[in-house]
């Protein structure tokens, strides 16, 4: 196994506010690593400095064994990273099939095969059948389809998911989990950020855990939830009780 | 029928001249062309890619100034603009571009606004390049009959249609609408949103500026107030296309021939013509509220309004 993504120490402020601090993790090629934490742990923030919003004001992020901190985002995108953001994008005004090829560009010299890019992706997600509609008209478990579709239209080998199954029915959950499931079939490597416990422990390899910017703990799933600090950190410090 | 429609268009255009149409109507035939021109490059940035300017000016007063100073210092006929502006026009975006592109929304507008403004006061100033406010005159008018005017303009026309239709359906064309919809997604989707909008801003300020240097051969006389102003230039710019239709392919040619026919006609009224910046203003808060998309955007709606009034 080699690392894909690693990142050394990796501090972020804001102003006097430490989003991060001196968080350091690898992801290993074919994995998908859960990234956890209390509202305001840093995850997003994390995902930021990794895609290349923002850069990190201390450390380092390498991907494929290539420093990438500074790099703007189109960059990072091109070498083979790709994300999807939390509070949705969709391109508004765009037709569904129109937003997946518009990312099927950065890999499609012509038209067509960006559209045919696009089109075996939406098969994939199960948005085919939605694929003329304007995005802005889509629900939201769609829209954050939409979301993954995209991200798999720019051909990456890592994806940061963040909170990808955030807010769905129960239905559009084990739609979502199923896709990324398939992701991962297809060799892909997987990073996640989730709220949802049962989809976080059932899919990931590996967590890691934030809190306060900082990484507490890091392990398989069995590991993380009896890990004590974890716990600390979700449910409150034990009264002695 | 889409494909066939715009040489049908053109064609008809084409004849146009042989009607023996009187030189005050293709003065005005000639004016709706040229400022259709400008909507369609104007759109190409603000209509497609999102990025609103107020300063197109800058560009049509650089192409026009281009004309100009070529006929004065080199000696050559101000038909040389044409070409020439493309170069200069181009590096006068790259400037602007460089400095106004980092702004975002209202922020670039406000930019552009002023590149415009102070394109004008440089051209006022510096005498000895431009003759400030005298102005440039080409003496000797090429034709005195206006159709190979027209010819030429409509000619530029019909190949910046082409153009924006290719470049709409093509790669840039995604690019720019992603880049108008949300430029952090477009950015995380790998595309360099920095060099895509610069492209934008160029291929839209060459149109207009070759639009500029045409100006200066048809009117023979150019002037900073005139080819630098915001009100006559920028703004109806913007008025063209958000009348016409934002982000269509028709609208810019549909906003051209309303706001030209519209203002001759206001000018003819006596007492009020001199009010005719009023009725645009009126004209475009209309718009805004009732046709958003502008005429060509809102033809459904459009269609609809007018059924409701017949049956009324």
């Amino acid at each position: 196994m080699k690392a894909l993504l690693e990142v050394k120490g990796v501090s972020r402020f804001f102003g006097g506010l430490a989003a991060l601090t001196d968080v350091s993790f690898d992801v290993q090629k074919g994995e998908i690593l859960g990234l956890i934490g209390p509202n305001g742990a840093g995850k997003t923030t994390l995902f930021n400095v990794v895609n290349g919003f923002y850069p990190p004001s201390r450390g380092d992020v390498v991907f494929n064994g290539k420093a990438i901190s500074g790099l703007k985002p189109h960059k990072i995108c091109g070498l083979g990273m790709a994300r999807t953001f939390q509070v949705v994008k969709p391109l508004q005004r765009m037709s569904v099939l129109d937003n997946v090829i518009a990312s099927a560009f950065l890999r499609a010299r012509t038209r067509a095969l960006a559209e045919e890019i696009a089109v075996e992706t939406l098969r994939f997600t199960g948005l085919y059948e939605d694929r003329d509609f304007i995005s802005k008209g889509l629900p939201l478990g769609k829209r954050k389809r939409l979301e993954i579709a995209r991200a798999l239209a720019t051909r990456p080998e890592l994806i940061l998911f963040d909170e990808s199954c955030a807010g769905l029915n129960p239905t559009e959950l084990d739609h979502s989990i199923e896709i990324i499931r398939k992701i991962k079939e297809m060799g892909l490597t997987i990073m996640v950020i989730e709220h949802h416990m049962k989809v976080i422990m059932s899919i990931s390899d590996r967590i890691v855990v934030l809190n306060y910017g900082e990484k507490i703990a890091e392990g398989t799933p069995g590991e993380i939830k009896s890990n004590p600090l974890v716990i600390e950190a979700y449910l409150g410090e034990s009264q002695g009780a | 029928m889409k494909r066939i429609l715009p040489p049908v268009i053109l064609g008809l255009l084409a004849i146009l001249p042989l009607l023996g149409l009187s030189s005050y109507w293709m003065h005005i035939f000639i004016l709706v062309v040229m400022w259709s021109v400008i909507g369609m490059a104007w759109n190409l940035l603000g209509g497609y890619c999102g990025q609103v300017s107020f300063g197109h000016a800058a560009f049509f007063g650089v192409g026009a100034y281009t004309s100009g100073i070529l006929y004065t210092k080199a000696g050559l006929s101000g038909w040389w603009g044409l070409p020439l502006s493309i170069v200069a026009v181009t590096v006068s975006a790259i400037v602007i571009g460089f400095i106004c592109l980092r702004l975002r929304g209202p922020f670039f507008a406000l930019g552009t606004l002023a590149m415009g403004v102070i394109l004008r006061v440089t051209a006022e100033n510096l005498r000895g390049f431009t003759e400030g406010d005298l102005g440039i005159m080409i003496r000797e008018r090429t034709w005195t009959e206006k159709t190979w005017y027209f010819y030429i303009i409509l000619g530029i026309a019909g190949l910046t249609y082409f153009i924006v239709r290719k470049v709409i359906e093509s790669k840039l064309g995604y690019y720019f609408v992603a880049i108008r919809e949300d430029q952090d997604a477009a950015e995380s989707l790998g595309i360099n949103t920095t060099l895509y909008k610069n492209i934008a801003l160029c291929l839209s300020a060459v149109i207009t500026g070759v639009a500029g240097a045409f100006y200066t051969n048809y009117m023979g006389y150019i002037d900073p107030k005139v080819v630098f102003a915001l009100h006559d230039i920028s703004i109806v710019t913007i008025m063209v296309v958000m009348v016409g239709g934002v982000a269509t392919f028709w609208g810019p040619t549909v906003g051209a021939m309303i706001m030209v026919l519209l203002a001759e006609l206001i000018r003819s009224i006596p007492k009020l013509g001199a009010a005719h910046h009023t009725f645009f203003g009126i004209l475009l808060i209309v718009i805004i509220i009732f046709l958003p998309n502008g005429i060509v955007g809102d033809l459904p709606k459009l269609r609809r309004i007018l059924r409701l009034g017949r049956t009324l």
